[in-house]
Order: C-alpha cells, then structure tokens, then sequence
C-alpha cells in the first residue's frame, strides 16, 4: 500500500511542478487577500490575536482552492478507474492525496509566511519561529487530513465549486480554533509562548480523529 | 414496519409535553435573577440536547448503512440529521430570544455551547446540497453516509475546542447546568428532556412510515405500468 501511495504522491507532486496549477493560485490568493486585510482593516501593521486571525482564516482559505483540484486530474481524464482497477489498497489513495494536500500547504506556507511578515505583520516573525513550525505542521496534517476527505466527497457532485467551502471550512473550525489560540501569543510584540502544549494537543487530537476517520471512511467513497 | 407503535407513541408524546408545559408554567419556580424569562430554558436545552444526540444517533445509523449497504439505514440516518436540524433551528432561535430577554443582545458568542451549537448546525446544513446534487441514489446514500460520520466525530471535538477557547477570554455567565439546579427545576428540566426525546423519536417514525409508504406506492405504481406495456405489446 506505501508503494502505491507513494507512486500515485510523486505523479501528484510531478504534475503539479510542471503544470503549476494549486500552488502558486494558492500564494497569489495569499498576497491578495493580505492586501485586502491592509485596506480593509485600514492597517499598516497587526499582531497578537488580530495577527493570528488574519494569517489563519488566510491560509484556510487558501486550502479551499487546493481541496477544489484535488481530485481534478482523475476524474477529468479517467484516471480514477485505472486506480480502481489496480489491485491495490483504495487507502492508498487517500494517503497519497492528503500528503499531496500537506505537501502544497507546506510550499504555500513558505511564500505566505514571509509576505505576511513583509505586508501586515509588526512583531518580527523570526521571533515566533520555532513554535509557530510546530503550529504549522500540526495545522497543516489536519487540513491535509480533512482536505483529501472533502475533496472526494465533493467529487462525485454536480456542484463540486460550491460545496467544497460550505463543507470543508465548518469542519475546519476546532482546527482553527486551535492554531489562531496557539500562535496569538507567538505574533505579540513581546513573543511569548502562552498555553502551547495545550493547543498543540487539541490540535493533535483532531489530527488523530481525522485520520483515522478518513482513513476508515476513504473506501465507501470510492466504491462504485 | 415503522408504523407498528407509533400511536402509543404519538399518545405518550402528547402526555409528556402537556405535562411539561404544565410543569414549566405551574410548578417550577421563577429563577431569582431572570425571572419568567428563564422558562425558555426548558424548551431550549432539551431541544439541543436532542438535537446533537440526534446527529450522533444519524452518524451511528449511517456508520450502518455503510456497513450493511442497507439503503433503510441511510433512510434512518437521513431522517434523523433532517429533524436534528429543524430542532437545531429551534435551539439558536430560541437562545436568541433568551439571549435577547435577559442580556440585550439577539446573539452573543460568550457562551460556548451556543457559539459550537452554531458551527454544528451550519456543518450540518451542508447535508442537503451535498446529498441533493450527487445524481446516482446508491453513491448519494452512500456519501451522505460519510458526511453523516464524519459530522458527527466532529460534535464533539468542536464543543471542547470552543468551550477550551471561550473558557480563557469570558467568565461563563450561564452557570445552570444540571448541576445545581433546585429539585423543581431539575424534575421540570428532565420531564422537558423526556418529552422532546419522545417527540423526536415519533417525528422520526412518522416520517418514516411515510416516506416508505410513499416508496411503496411508487414501486407499485411502475410495476402496474410496467404490466400495462407488457399487455399491450402481447
């Protein structure tokens, strides 16, 4: 099943090196909508939770657009009965994609992190640093986990475009919750870290629930 | 097959919430700060009470249905995520009235229960875009299955994440959980939580009967067409 998995990962991560389709609309959203947060807060500089909150609902957002195409390659060319047919494990797939998912929101968070300090962003972000790689990985497994569940779901529908943010950014919530929790204290002028282990914990948690829950539940979705 | 005992179901609801509204109105007394306002109280958390076992009880029926294939359990499951919504709506618009009566604001997001109820039913109302544009009933049952597991894992996790955040910034100001509430209030509270339970499980099997009675009728209807052409063309 790992051979599979990492089989399908690297046709992923190849397709999108030499189509570069996800990652760089996800940065290019990033930077636009830091732009909006300027005029719209009416802001030269944030930090502490207004910071945290700005940054986060950003790259959430953002991980709709890579949850839309998720899936796009297979089921626009037909890819999906070649991997059906294959006698391997469907898990396979969704181990594939979620890593595919994480792998982008890595890449996208390089670019986003250092125009976010460059844009909007007071305190210095290397202040934060550590911890916040810790929030991010964390974060980032989550999204990833829950990202590849909702991108199938979604899949088979005719209005693939509107469910994804309905159904994907409520289930996001705790995950949210968590990370905006856990880096606020991170982006203050005075870089403090305040509660950590207990976010990092709730945000381990949903990681763990969600990946054992897709992983459980990826099978029935692709039966057909 | 839903319908065996649904009129002494439907007789015992009826018992039940008279005997609650009678309770609220007559016997329970009036809370010291709030007065009569607090009365919603026994309408409101007994709805989203059931409301969330509910969306637990559709979440365990579709984790069935995906186990079975048994295309009724997904009936089941649908049901009671479509009733848990409806009392949902309930639940938010009620505490937006009590919020309202006693505080002055229609809604307020210091209270984490209210605050989670809400992301909870906002999940819950993707149910239906999610389950109406997917063509194919068997895949359409069997998504809506998923979602259903996956919503319904996800109940928890969002009351304890919502209440850990909201426990940091704001004192609780609603402190009457079961815990400490007087003997009449607390007999009133858990009438009121029998009666609502009821009332959910006879809507459910009420709109089961129907809606497999209606089946039913279509079935028949298209093997009599069928029949119809069969006779013709012989």
């Amino acid at each position: 099943m790992i051979s599979a998995a990492r089989a399908i990962l690297r046709k992923d991560l190849l397709l999108e090196v030499r189509t570069k389709e996800s990652v760089p609309a996800m940065a290019l959203f990033s930077i636009t909508v830091f732009v909006l947060f300027h005029f719209g807060l009416d802001r030269n500089s944030i930090d502490g939770s207004l910071a945290s909150g700005v940054l986060w609902v950003t790259l959430l957002l953002a991980a709709v657009i890579a949850v839309v195409r998720l899936f796009a390659a297979e089921r626009e060319q037909g890819g999906i009965d070649g991997l059906l047919l294959a006698p391997v494990d469907r898990t396979a797939l969704f181990v594939a994609k979620a890593c595919a998912l994480f792998v982008f929101l890595v890449a996208l968070e390089v670019v986003a992190l250092p125009v976010f300090s460059l844009l909007l962003l007071g305190p210095d972000l290397l202040d934060a640093m550590p911890e916040l790689i810790a929030v991010l990985l964390l974060a980032d497994l989550g999204l990833a986990a829950v990202g590849a569940l909702v991108a199938a779901l979604a899949s088979e529908s005719r209005a693939r475009e509107l469910i994804v943010p309905i159904l994907l950014l409520p289930l996001l919530v705790p995950l949210l919750i968590a990370a905006a929790q856990a880096t606020e204290p991170l982006l203050r002028p005075e870089a403090v870290t305040e509660d950590l282990g207990r976010w990092l914990g709730v945000l381990s948690l949903y990681d763990v629930v969600f990946l054992l829950l897709s992983v459980g539940v990826f099978d029935y979705l692709l039966e057909d | 097959m839903y319908s065996k005992g649904l009129k002494p179901l439907s007789i015992a609801t009826v018992v039940a919430l008279t005997t609650t509204l009678a309770l609220v109105f007559f016997y329970a007394p009036n809370d010291a700060d709030q007065g009569f306002v607090q009365k919603i109280f026994y309408v409101h958390v007994p709805m989203a009470i059931v409301a969330l076992g509910g969306f637990v009880a559709g979440g365990i029926m579709a984790i069935k249905h995906l186990r079975s294939g048994d295309p009724s359990w997904d009936m089941r499951s649908y049901v009671a995520i479509h009733l848990s919504i409806i009392l949902g709506l309930g639940v938010l618009v009620t505490g937006s009235i009590w919020a309202r009566a006693s505080w002055g604001h229609w809604w307020v997001w210091d209270e984490p229960v209210l605050v989670s109820f809400l992301v909870t039913f906002l999940l819950y109302c993707v149910y239906y875009p999610l389950r109406f544009s997917i063509e194919d009933p068997e895949r359409q049952a069997r998504y809506s299955s998923v979602f259903a597991i996956a919503a319904g894992a996800f109940v928890p996790l969002n009351f304890t994440a919502v209440r850990l955040a909201q426990s940091f910034t704001h004192p609780r100001v609603l402190s009457q959980t079961g815990g400490n509430l007087p003997g009449e209030m607390r007999l009133t509270f858990l009438v009121a939580i029998v009666a609502v339970t009821l009332l959910f499980v006879t809507l459910w099997k009420l709109e089961l009967t129907a809606k497999s009675a209606s089946m039913r009728l279509k079935r028949l209807r298209r093997k009599l067409e069928e029949q119809r052409e069969l006779e013709v063309v012989a």
